[in-house]
């Protein structure tokens, strides 16, 4: 419904092979990462206006004016928005970073914590709201960013922390061990600190948004396939029964668009604690 | 019938950090229900184990889609 309604918008769009899920011949068409690319504005070029730019403007913007008009008009007695800010806020303060990091260093690093999570969640979250319907984070370059904001912070905190480039590279092998395994562990280490951690990091959420909306556009396009084309009873009510199931699926979306933003959290806590802690 | 043996690898190398990120949520749940105080700390350490067995899962993804050919 969303590609309908962004079509009439933007008369120019080149719209994925998806829009009919049969093709010319008649034969389905499984989705695949192509139902992914959307350049609205500007072509098919680098420098084009994509669908999930728009919605990441519109995710910055709307907890902008969430975060703002709320934290201005703070009260005693809280009003119902106070609460839903508040909630989110302790619920980041207290059991991602006070947990993770630790009482005494946590307070720096909340601001951070608290725009990554709600970026997050609000991002993943269009995944699945009408009109919206497109995880951001399915493209790999926002969850890079993301992931190269954490890893600039993480590492300059770590050189900071521990005087200075030599003193950090030197905190990554821990104390004690043989004098014949301090070589490997270094290597097992650097490796873990600059290519994995990043890595995984971006990656885990890309994967997860874009394998969790493929799975619904699966469902949903080939029970419209098999309903409309099945050709007999058989088919069409498997049909109906796949549609039936990417609704149970979206509330699964929901709770694992939760569930990423949440893990992204606390592994940046997590990162962020390695950096300040005084030993290894 | 069209597809990628690529994706079959995939669902392999997933095999092993699927089996692996359960023991360790199991380990997780167990130790809370055990010693409900000390959430907190096994919560630091099972995300850090999560997180690098299931590396090996998302580079398998990864492989998967650059493998495709």
């Amino acid at each position: 419904m969303s590609r309908n309604v962004l079509s009439a918008h933007f008369p120019s769009i080149s719209a994925p092979a998806v829009v009919a899920a049969a093709e010319e011949d008649g034969s389905f068409k499984a989705p695949g990462t192509a139902e992914f690319y959307w350049p609205l504005i500007g072509g098919d070029n680098n420098w084009a206006l994509t669908r999930p730019s728009v919605v990441l403007l519109i995710s910055v913007a709307l907890l902008g004016w969430f975060f703002i008009t709320a934290a201005s008009r703070l009260q005693l007695v809280p009003t119902r928005r106070q609460f839903l800010v508040e909630g989110v806020y302790g619920f980041v303060r207290n059991s991602i970073g006070r947990d993770v990091i630790g009482e005494r260093e946590f307070r720096p690093f909340l601001p951070l914590l608290f725009t990554v999570f709600t970026m997050i969640l609000l991002n993943n979250v269009f995944g699945i709201v009408p009109f919206v319907q497109f995880p951001t984070m399915s493209r790999v370059a926002f969850p890079i960013v993301l992931t190269l904001a954490v890893y600039v912070t993480y590492h300059v905190v770590a050189i900071r922390r521990k005087h200075g480039v030599v003193g950090y590279f030197k905190s990554l092998v821990p104390a004690g061990l043989p004098r014949w395994l301090v070589p490997i562990m270094f290597v097992l280490e650097v490796a873990t600190y600059f290519f994995i951690r990043p890595l995984t990091l971006a990656l885990r959420l890309f994967g997860n948004m874009l394998a969790g909306h493929l799975m619904l556009l699966v469902f949903i396009l080939g029970g419209e396939y098999l309903l409309l084309r099945g050709g007999n009873v058989l088919l069409a009510f498997s049909g109906v029964m796949s549609f039936a199931f990417a609704i149970v699926m979206t509330f699964f979306e929901l709770l694992v668009e939760f569930l990423q933003a949440f893990i992204f959290t606390i592994l940046t806590a997590l990162y962020l604690a390695d950096a300040v802690s005084e030993s290894h | 019938m069209t597809g990628n043996i690529a994706f079959l690898g995939y669902g392999l190398a997933a095999i092993g950090p699927g089996i692996g990120i359960g023991l360790i949520f199991a380990a997780y749940i167990n130790g809370v229900a055990r010693q409900p105080e000390a959430r907190g700390m096994l919560q630091t350490i099972a995300f850090t184990g999560m997180a690098l067995t299931e590396a090996l899962a998302i580079l398998g993804l990864v492989f998967a889609f650059v493998f495709r050919g």
